[in-house]
């Protein structure tokens, strides 16, 4: 332990919660340390392949060999491209242990997954808030919508999300900048789908967090519609700590962002049952620090931050800091999805389309709504878009020559297609857990996985691609197939629970405002906290929690109800 | 990342799968055998078949590319030591079928002569495809396509290119003739 120093807050972790609650802490005047484990990535100056265009990449964006020999985990999907290689975690130097089958995605740098995430930002509905209670299943939410819902309104209006508004209320409507058009494909398969459904299924504009007018307060210019978000906007046209809330919080004077830090534990005081700081380890020089506040927040991801809490106060609890519940590590929830329809339109070969959407369409929760009782509780939402057929596709008639060069030169049949995305339910089965005999580079546990999607599931995939072949012929479209691709939990890279918020310190880890109960000034509000999953992508949720949360802190501080 | 390109790699990877970018063939990635390397006249050859395949017309073509040199590069890279034997020894086998067939190796050949036996190599291609096979020509005609529309040349001078659109309009008129976007 060489030096120590004070901070008012630590937040461990600066992807999209982390740098929120590092703007609402420092803009409510608190000195604030914000530790990342990885390195540092500067807006715009580090966007390294933001420029390039296909053929500046030697294999055209493909993974090669050896990436896929350094990212054994990744190759097993779409992420590992040559693109953003070197922007996930080095699955050598951080391994962890798949009991059962489990893709961890992981982004360890100053903005985490927020410079690669999908963007779609969804509010859940009350419907969620009150589903488990209703139904019996894990424990209930601490919170209903109209607690979130102001904190909604007031992360969309920084952050920036196009979207329609819809007035649904399972889909909640927020505070929206103009959507990112249908293209006129979709917008007839929209109006097909209405009136086949009579409005009891619809295709709306997809809710993403890509700005349609500028934010020149920020700095940030409207998107451009280069659809290459993941390499970092240079025109900060979509949210991420870099582009939002990092320089928010650096105006204020009160940041000290500290990046190749990974926090080992939180330091808790068991006398007076808070937390003191955090220790850390710096990944480059293996030291060991200590840094002390009056209140942590832990926003290292959802797993990352369990981990935090299950490597501290072991000497209190042996399975750390909210293990008393009996549920940390539990209830692991993911998004399962890899399943739906495709097929081709029909009629608009005189149509195409200029730019490049960083976004599509998106199917709004159909089912179990109302009186409706599948064989299996809670719903799901497609995604999906339609386009013309690039140079990468099968015409059987022409094999070689000149003709067939030309006819691949021009854009082939307009198709469409869509995924679903399904709500996991939390099962305290589902868990991770310390593996204490698998070190890390640091030689610090790794993470075990022990997560599978079971009956509930498994029969709404069912409806997940029967629906969607379903919706799509009944516009109109040609050739629909539906397909199952297959799904491992983790694969959705929305990975949740593990440190649910509930109502009971008995059956719960953090209280309605996030709060460790066995220390109160230790918050956690990644997708750790998450209850129930929802089917929306859930970001957007840990935006509005995050703020919410970090407003309680600062009120509870100035009550002196945290130290 | 943006999930709505899922399907469309998906899709497109079920006609004729992209070799070397999906696990088409499994269990190799560990063999300890080392990576055969090509020769001057090997991507010379690859040339010439490429631009058999995508000639030059009023538009460049597959050499004006350089898609021979990249296929060095991507077989060489991104394709299981597996995957590359196929490839390596499906060069062999093009050269003997091609004396058998014109008594002429295939650089000696007309241009007539040379898209016959490519056309007549394609349908056989296809057939093994078609029976769950995989047949090295289908390499090179996806390597010879990929390798082309995502090059300079084929972008912006085949297909069209617009690096920042600046906005969106999803109702554009079309008319046959014009070209395809070079990314989406």
């Amino acid at each position: 332990m060489s030096t120590t120093q004070h901070f008012d807050a630590i937040v461990v972790g600066s992807g999209i919660s982390g740098g929120w609650a590092a703007k609402e802490l420092t803009e409510k005047g608190l000195k604030v340390l914000l530790l990342e484990r990885g390195r540092n990535i500067e807006h715009i100056k580090d966007y390294v392949n933001a420029a390039k265009d296909p053929w500046d990449y030697p294999h055209r964006g493909r993974p090669t060999q050896e990436m896929k020999r350094n990212h054994p985990v990744l190759q097993r999907d779409f992420v590992l491209n040559e693109e953003t290689n070197g922007m996930w975690a080095n699955e050598q130097e951080s391994p962890y242990v798949e009991k059962k089958p489990f893709d961890w995605f992981r982004g360890y740098h100053v903005g985490g997954r927020s410079l690669l995430w999908g963007r779609q930002s969804y509010r859940l509905s009350q419907r969620d808030f009150e589903a488990n209670l209703k139904e019996g299943i894990a424990t209930d939410w601490p919170i209903r919508y109209a607690d979130i819902a102001p904190w909604y309104d007031y992360v969309e209006s920084f952050a920036g999300i196009s979207g329609s508004l819809e007035g649904l209320d399972h889909l909640p409507d927020g505070k929206f900048l103009p959507p990112i058009e249908l293209n006129c494909v979709e917008t007839d398969v929209a109006a097909r789908i209405k009136k086949a459904y009579g409005g009891k299924r619809l295709m709306i504009n997809s809710r993403t967090a890509n700005i349609t007018q500028p934010k020149p307060e920020q700095g940030r210019v409207n998107c451009q519609y280069r659809n290459k978000c993941w390499l970092g906007c240079p025109f900060g046209a979509y949210f991420s700590t870099q582009s939002s809330t990092l320089p928010a919080a650096m105006k204020t004077g009160n940041l000290t962002l500290r990046p190749f830090s990974i926090v080992s534990q939180v330091l808790y005081d068991k006398d007076k049952k808070r937390a003191r700081g955090v220790e850390v380890i710096d990944a480059e020089t293996n030291q060991t620090y200590e840094f002390t506040a009056n209140v942590v927040f832990l926003n290292a991801s959802s797993f990352n931050s369990t981990w935090i809490l299950m490597n501290s106060a072991t000497d209190v609890w042996e399975g750390g800091l909210g293990s008393s519940s009996g549920e940390l590590g539990h209830n692991v929830m993911d998004h399962h999805f890899r399943v739906g329809a495709g097929g081709l339109v029909e009629g608009y070969e005189d149509k195409y389309y200029y730019g490049r959407r960083p976004a599509g369409f998106y199917i709004p929760r159909f089912r179990n709504l109302d009186d409706e009782k599948r064989t299996y509780v809670r719903g799901f939402g497609y995604q999906g878009a339609a386009s013309r057929q690039d140079w990468n596709r099968d015409i059987a008639e022409m094999g070689v020559g000149a003709d067939f060069k030309n006819a691949l030169a021009e854009p082939g049949a307009w198709s469409i297609g869509m995924t679903a995305f399904g709500e996991m339910l939390p099962h305290h089965d589902n868990r991770i857990y310390l593996d204490r005999n698998t070190k890390d580079k640091w030689g610090l546990p790794v993470l075990a996985m022990d997560v599978e999607i079971r009956e509930n599931e498994l029969a709404m995939r069912k409806d997940m691609m029967q629906d969607a072949v379903d919706i799509l012929e009944a516009a109109g479209v040609k050739n629909v197939q539906g397909a199952d691709w297959g799904y491992s939990p983790g694969m959705g890279i929305h990975e949740m629970g593990t440190a649910r918020m509930g109502r009971d310190p008995k059956t719960s880890v953090l209280n309605g405002f996030n709060q460790v109960w066995d220390a109160p000034n230790v918050f956690v509000t990644d997708g750790a906290c998450m209850t129930s999953a929802s089917c929306v992508n859930p970001s957007l949720t840990y935006m509005a929690l995050t703020a919410r949360a970090v407003d309680h802190a600062v009120k509870e501080l100035k009550k002196g109800n945290l130290k | 990342m943006n999930r709505r390109e899922l399907l469309k790699l998906i899709t497109a990877a079920t006609g004729t799968a992209m070799i070397g970018g999906t696990a088409l063939l499994s269990g190799c990635a560990t063999q300890t055998a080392t990576t055969l390397r090509f020769s001057p006249e090997n991507i010379t050859l690859l040339d010439e078949i490429a631009e058999t395949i995508l000639p030059r017309t009023t538009t460049p073509g597959a050499k004006d590319a350089k898609v021979g040199e990249f296929m060095n590069v991507y077989v060489t890279d991104c394709y299981t030591l597996e995957e590359q034997a196929i490839f390596h020894k499906g060069l062999v086998t093009f050269e003997e079928s091609c004396k058998k067939a014109y008594g002429r190796n295939f650089m000696a050949l007309q241009s007539d002569e040379r898209v016959t036996f490519i056309n007549q190599l394609d349908k056989q291609a296809r057939a093994e495809v078609a029976a769950g096979k995989v047949h090295y020509f289908t390499m090179i005609k996806q390597l010879t396509l990929f390798g082309f529309f995502t090059s300079e040349v084929g972008g912006t001078q085949v297909l069209r290119h617009a690096p920042i659109p600046g906005r969106f309009d999803g109702n554009l008129d079309y008319k046959v003739g014009d070209r395809g976007w070079a990314t989406r």
